[in-house]
């Protein structure tokens, strides 16, 4: 057990003006599994994200990560923005390397360490398809490659557990294809725990080896499904009749838990009326 | 036929258009433009003889009493000791605004202590000042030093904190999730994000050190431009008033491109040609 949750809560706010962010939270997530959260805003999924990478506190219940109660952001567990993380001051390879500037890293002080980590940048570079920009700075590169260098950064330290926010939510359809199977090709090859956050259901099956639902207001656990797809995902995989039929289901309860259908309702009522004039 | 002379040419965005585009040449005739109009303006309005030369002597009175000035007096002398005055107020500005900005606008409780405490000085007039600081420091250079200093810290320490804080959080977070430190946030974060705006901070507030040169001159001064200006006033000397607002005018554009050649010579990932 890499992650575990029980009765997690979050409340924002001093009372009485409060709002209950995360209720009952109970969440575990494997050593080495690729979990997706997946709902609509205001579910709490990027909360909840925060709060397993120590960028926020809860509020009730206990969260563990590796058998230790979270206190703070540490170096177990890093983690991937959708916008403006990397240091512009930085060109790529300084940013992937960025680490190794801070004292957590300097325990290796022999020139065996220093090649060892060189040589990790360098694999990093090249597994992103990044060695041809490593001079470059992060503002002459297109959103697709800045986040390849995030990724890259935050692998670096070698984190037991990556925890992403909506990484390739900026992204267009076609750069967030090719930026799944990279992630999905990195996580064969570093075995890291990670949590992945979006909104996108398809991208949610795809990358996830369980997808959990979460609901707004006040957020929680809707439900989790197993996605029944080979660990090697392919992108045909996305048109299989299990693929689609988990995504009808899934998309189903977001709507059926966001408020989505009664939108959907008032929009019937008043096409309804608008006939009824003519 | 005619569906080839509707699709002729794609409309250009007018001269007028909104953010529309225009050529370096174009700019530049433009910029000469609105320098030498008000020149010419100025010289035919002096030429003319509608206005007495003791309200506006003309371009090439002023020009002949800078000359006189530079043979006669000691305008280098006055320059530089102005120069001074400016730099070291404003250097003391600096050295104090920006750790106390940086604190402002990373610590919570200091922002609590000290924002309003700054936003509430920062509104009463330097030249307000005048009596106390004469009183306080006396009338040698310390007072005219303190009185460009009261300009420009406080609005300074605000800006700098301004800076600090709009450094994306993102950036922040994404070090403490490599493990870093509150000293290595500082260190390896927040000052180099917030470097070039902290650069252009600092050539703004040089800006209002020199407003606030003729102020400081007021004091029991006898050198500096502040005080010639003061001096020319008590002899109808109009020339060479216009003379020195000129100079000053002059060493601030100097100083500001300095500042701008910095930016670009520091920072060059912001000055990258796309």
């Amino acid at each position: 057990m890499k992650i575990r949750t029980r009765k997690l809560g979050k409340i924002f706010g001093a009372a009485p003006r409060t709002v209950t962010a995360l209720e009952q939270i109970d969440l575990e997530v494997f050593d080495n599994e690729f979990v997706t959260l997946v709902g609509a805003s205001g579910c709490g999924k990027s909360t909840l994200l925060r709060i397993i990478g120590g960028l926020d506190y809860h509020t009730s219940g206990d969260i563990a990560v590796s058998g230790k109660p979270v206190k703070g952001s540490g170096a177990d567990r890093a983690m991937v923005f959708q916008h403006y993380s990397l240091y512009p001051w930085l060109n790529v390879i300084q940013n992937i390397k960025f680490c190794r500037r801070l004292k957590v890293n300097r325990r290796e002080l022999t020139s065996a360490d220093v090649e060892v980590a060189s040589g990790r940048a360098d694999a990093l570079l090249n597994v992103m398809g990044l060695p041809n920009v490593a001079d470059a700075w992060p503002n002459q590169l297109s959103g697709g490659m800045q986040q390849r260098v995030a990724i890259a950064r935050a692998l670096m330290p070698r984190p037991e557990v990556l925890l992403m926010d909506e990484p390739f939510g900026a992204l267009d359809a076609q750069t967030r294809e090719v930026m799944h199977d990279l992630i999905l090709h990195v996580f064969n090859l570093e075995r890291a725990t990670i949590v992945f956050v979006t909104h996108d259901v398809e991208e949610a099956i795809y990358l996830g080896q369980r997808v959990v639902v979460m609901a707004p207001h006040p957020g929680r656990i809707d439900s989790v499904y197993d996605v029944p797809l080979p660990v090697r995902r392919t992108q045909d995989m996305k048109h299989t009749p299990a693929f689609l039929a988990l995504k009808r289901e899934i998309v189903g309860r977001i709507r059926e838990t966001s408020g989505m259908k009664t939108d959907l309702e008032m929009l019937e009522r008043l096409s309804g009326v608008e006939e009824r004039e003519e | 036929m005619f569906a080839f002379v509707a699709a002729a040419r794609p409309a250009r965005p007018g001269f007028w258009s909104i953010r529309g585009p225009m050529s370096q040449r174009t700019y530049w005739v433009l910029a000469a433009l609105g320098l030498i109009v008000p020149l010419a303006a100025w010289w035919v309005l002096s030429a003319q003889g509608w206005v007495s030369k003791v309200f506006l002597p003309g371009p090439v009175d002023v020009f002949h009493r800078a000359l006189t000035w530079s043979m006669q007096d000691k305008p280098l002398a006055d320059t530089s000791i102005s120069v001074y005055r400016v730099t070291v107020g404003w250097l003391l500005s600096a050295v104090l605004a920006i750790p106390l900005g940086l604190l402002i606008g990373t610590l919570r409780p200091v922002q609590a202590v000290l924002e309003p405490l700054t936003d509430f000085i920062r509104y009463m007039p330097a030249v307000a000042f005048i009596p106390l600081v004469m009183l306080w420091i006396g009338i040698d250079e310390g007072s005219k030093i303190a009185i460009i200093f009261i300009g420009t810290f406080f609005q300074m320490v605000l800006m700098v904190a301004e800076d600090v804080r709009r450094v994306p959080a993102t950036r922040i977070e994404a070090a403490q999730t490599m493990g870093a430190t509150r000293g290595e946030i500082v260190e390896l974060v927040l000052l180099p994000a917030a470097k070039p705006a902290l650069l252009d901070t600092l050539r703004i507030t040089m800006g209002w050190a020199w407003t606030y040169l003729v102020v400081a001159e007021l004091v029991a001064a006898n050198s500096g431009l502040g005080y010639a200006i003061l001096k020319a006033q008590r002899f109808l000397q109009t020339d060479k008033i216009f003379a020195g607002i000129i100079i000053i005018g002059m060493i601030g554009l100097l100083i500001d491109q300095l500042f701008r050649w910095l930016h670009r010579k520091s920072f060059p990932w912001m000055h990258l040609k796309r």
